[in-house]
């Protein structure tokens, strides 16, 4: 079997070990367009801010690629794919056949249509290596910058060049920072936090225009009216499926390439892992994409499972973000920020002037759907646990807020599953862990 | 491979296990030395969970499972199973952005706060049977091969 897999990241290297898992005859070619090995691509934050140095970037061990014999193709960019004659082509020319093919090719920056926007001058994106590397670069001729969204991507880029001593100001349409992973206490302990490290927090308004001197950057114009002054512009408003490639193959595409549970696409032999995909919610079922580390690499595990033909199944993707900004630790999963409030149950603890905050959300029945941990994060994965085994949460839900909380004030029966089997260890079958649905 | 089974009905809360582990992870190796004289007292990898005054009490730990959440979440690449089935965390690949934290539905990783590195069960490399196991005097926890 000839696997090819397009991208390098999360969801390819959880294919590659599933593939050789099950597959260790067949052929596995990576092909990628950026010129480095599989990196911690959130860690270009690490890498701007100085907090790591370029040695602490590879993702996989020194040996991986040989040890799971993989044929590696950096710098190569896929711009075609035709699934009627099972082959893939380059923008160098060349093309490929596959028997089984993984697209994984992640996202791309969104560049919203601001007037002045320029693919010249000091704008950046900030999604992978060779951006912070760009960054650093000028670092030491930039003094003030501008980040246009306080998303993760923002605030972490803008934490990177706070580091280096360069004045910086977020500006965010929403309300609020975090709007899409965190709910407004969280989003406003974060912004304290910022500002009180000197990053100028602006929200409810957004860049209209970026204005020029020549050739350089004079500052940016909202739509406010207010002018700020700046040299350099980061442009973090999210990432999108990086499927254009896709044009005219005849693979669904939505907003992401669209798979079912065992990670396949419309076409045959074809497959998609990661941020490129639109697959199922874990809780309403519907396809949406989600940008999430851990969910690439499970779809990426998923699909090399199916690509072997072995059997696994996707159980849908559930958002969960642990960030840290200026040493206060924030951990978010599920839902956070339900628009309908009255309709769960919502559990609070906060403690702002400390910089704490715990929120947990439950089902009307007394199942947990989401956790906002600020500051304490201990232990917060018993909570994924209990979220993505759909246990019934009611008969301990009084001590969910405890900083303690654990397995403890689970049912023996729970505990005994998970530590004490003398087998293997899981988490209980639905038997007394009842399944929700209908969220 | 070789877990550790945490036996409810046999934990006495001694928190023994958890002295073990700091010892094991120590610099001395010397549970006194290390508690009062080391300048950073590793933190124990096991966590003795307690209730009702001690009545229920048991010592939870890292399943070194075959598909690792931990392993799953982590952003650097710190964390790796190795061939052996121990499932590691290299501190010096490890950036402390605490998604193994996240991950964890057995919550056994733990942070280090000091060092800004998270902090996972070894299964203790350099002793036949881990020094928790070795230590808990009514064989509530107990090392052997699981399915």
């Amino acid at each position: 079997m000839n696997h090819v897999i397009v991208g390098n990241s999360a969801a390819a290297a959880g294919a590659i070990r599933a593939i050789r898992s099950i597959d260790n005859e067949g052929t596995i070619t990576v092909v990628s367009r950026e010129k480095q090995t599989a990196y911690g691509r959130p860690l270009i934050s690490y890498l701007l801010g100085g907090l790591i140095t370029e040695k602490g970037m590879p993702y996989l061990p020194d040996n991986f690629y040989d040890e799971h014999r993989v044929n590696l193709l950096l710098s190569t960019e896929v711009n075609r794919v035709d699934p009627s004659e099972k082959r893939i082509f380059f923008t160098n020319g060349d093309s490929m056949p596959y028997d089984r093919l993984l697209l994984a090719t992640g996202g791309d920056p969104f560049i919203p249509p601001i007037e002045g926007m320029s693919d010249k001058g000091r704008i950046y994106t900030f999604t992978t290596w060779d951006d912070a590397a760009r960054l650093k670069a000028v670092s030491a001729d930039i003094s003030r910058a501008v980040v246009i969204g306080g998303g993760l991507i923002g605030l972490k880029a803008a934490e990177g060049l706070n580091l280096l001593d360069k004045s910086v100001t977020v500006v965010e349409l929403a309300d609020r920072v975090l709007s899409s992973a965190f709910d407004r206490p969280a989003g406003k302990i974060v912004a304290r936090k910022m500002r009180a490290n000197g990053i100028d927090v602006i929200t409810e308004d957004t860049v209209v225009k970026i204005e020029w001197e020549g050739s350089t950057i004079s500052g940016v114009t909202l739509k406010s009216g207010d002018f700020i002054p700046c040299d350099t512009v980061i442009v973090a408003i999210g990432v999108r499926p990086a499927a254009g490639f896709l044009k005219g193959s005849g693979i669904e595409v939505n907003r992401g390439i669209v798979v079912n549970e065992q990670m396949q696409t419309s076409a045959p032999d074809i497959y998609a892992a990661g941020d490129v995909t639109e697959a199922a919610d874990f809780f309403t079922n519907q396809k949406n994409p989600m940008p999430i580390w851990p969910d690439a690499y499970i779809q990426g595990d998923v699909a090399g499972t199916s690509m072997a033909g072995g059997q696994k199944v996707y159980e849908g993707g559930l958002a969960m973000n642990s960030i840290e900004f200026f040493k206060v630790s924030t951990i978010s999963m599920g839902i956070t920020n339900p628009k309908d409030p009255d309709s769960y149950d919502i559990l609070t603890y906060q403690d702002t002037e400390n910089y704490q905050y715990r929120k947990i959300v439950l089902d009307k029945e007394g199942h947990l759907l989401g956790a906002v941990l600020v500051g304490t994060v201990d232990r917060a994965g018993i909570f994924s646990g209990l979220i993505r085994n759909r246990v019934n949460v009611t008969p301990f839900k009084d001590s969910l807020l405890l900083p303690d909380f654990g397995f403890i004030h689970l049912s023996q029966k729970i505990r005994r599953q998970l530590f004490g089997q003398q087998r293997g260890y899981s988490w209980p079958q639905p038997a007394f862990a009842s399944h929700g649905g209908g969220h | 491979m070789k877990r550790i089974y945490s036996i409810e009905e046999a934990c006495i809360g001694c928190h023994l296990c958890e002295v073990a582990c700091i010892t094991e992870h120590s610099l001395s190796k010397d549970p006194v030395k290390a508690f009062m004289y080391e300048a950073e007292r590793p933190i124990a990898r096991c966590k003795v969970e307690e209730r009702d005054g001690g009545v229920i009490s048991i010592s939870t730990n890292c399943r070194h499972c075959d598909q690792p959440d931990c392993l799953q979440a982590c952003i650097s690449g710190a964390i790796q199973k190795q061939a052996d089935g121990r499932v590691l965390v290299d501190i010096n690949k490890c950036v402390g952005c605490w998604s193994c934290v996240m991950a964890c539905p057995f919550g056994a990783v733990q942070r280090n706060l000091k060092k800004k590195k998270a902090n996972k069960c070894d299964l203790c490399p350099d002793r036949e049977i881990p020094a928790c196991v070795a230590a808990c005097p009514n064989r509530a926890l107990v090392y052997r091969e699981g399915e």
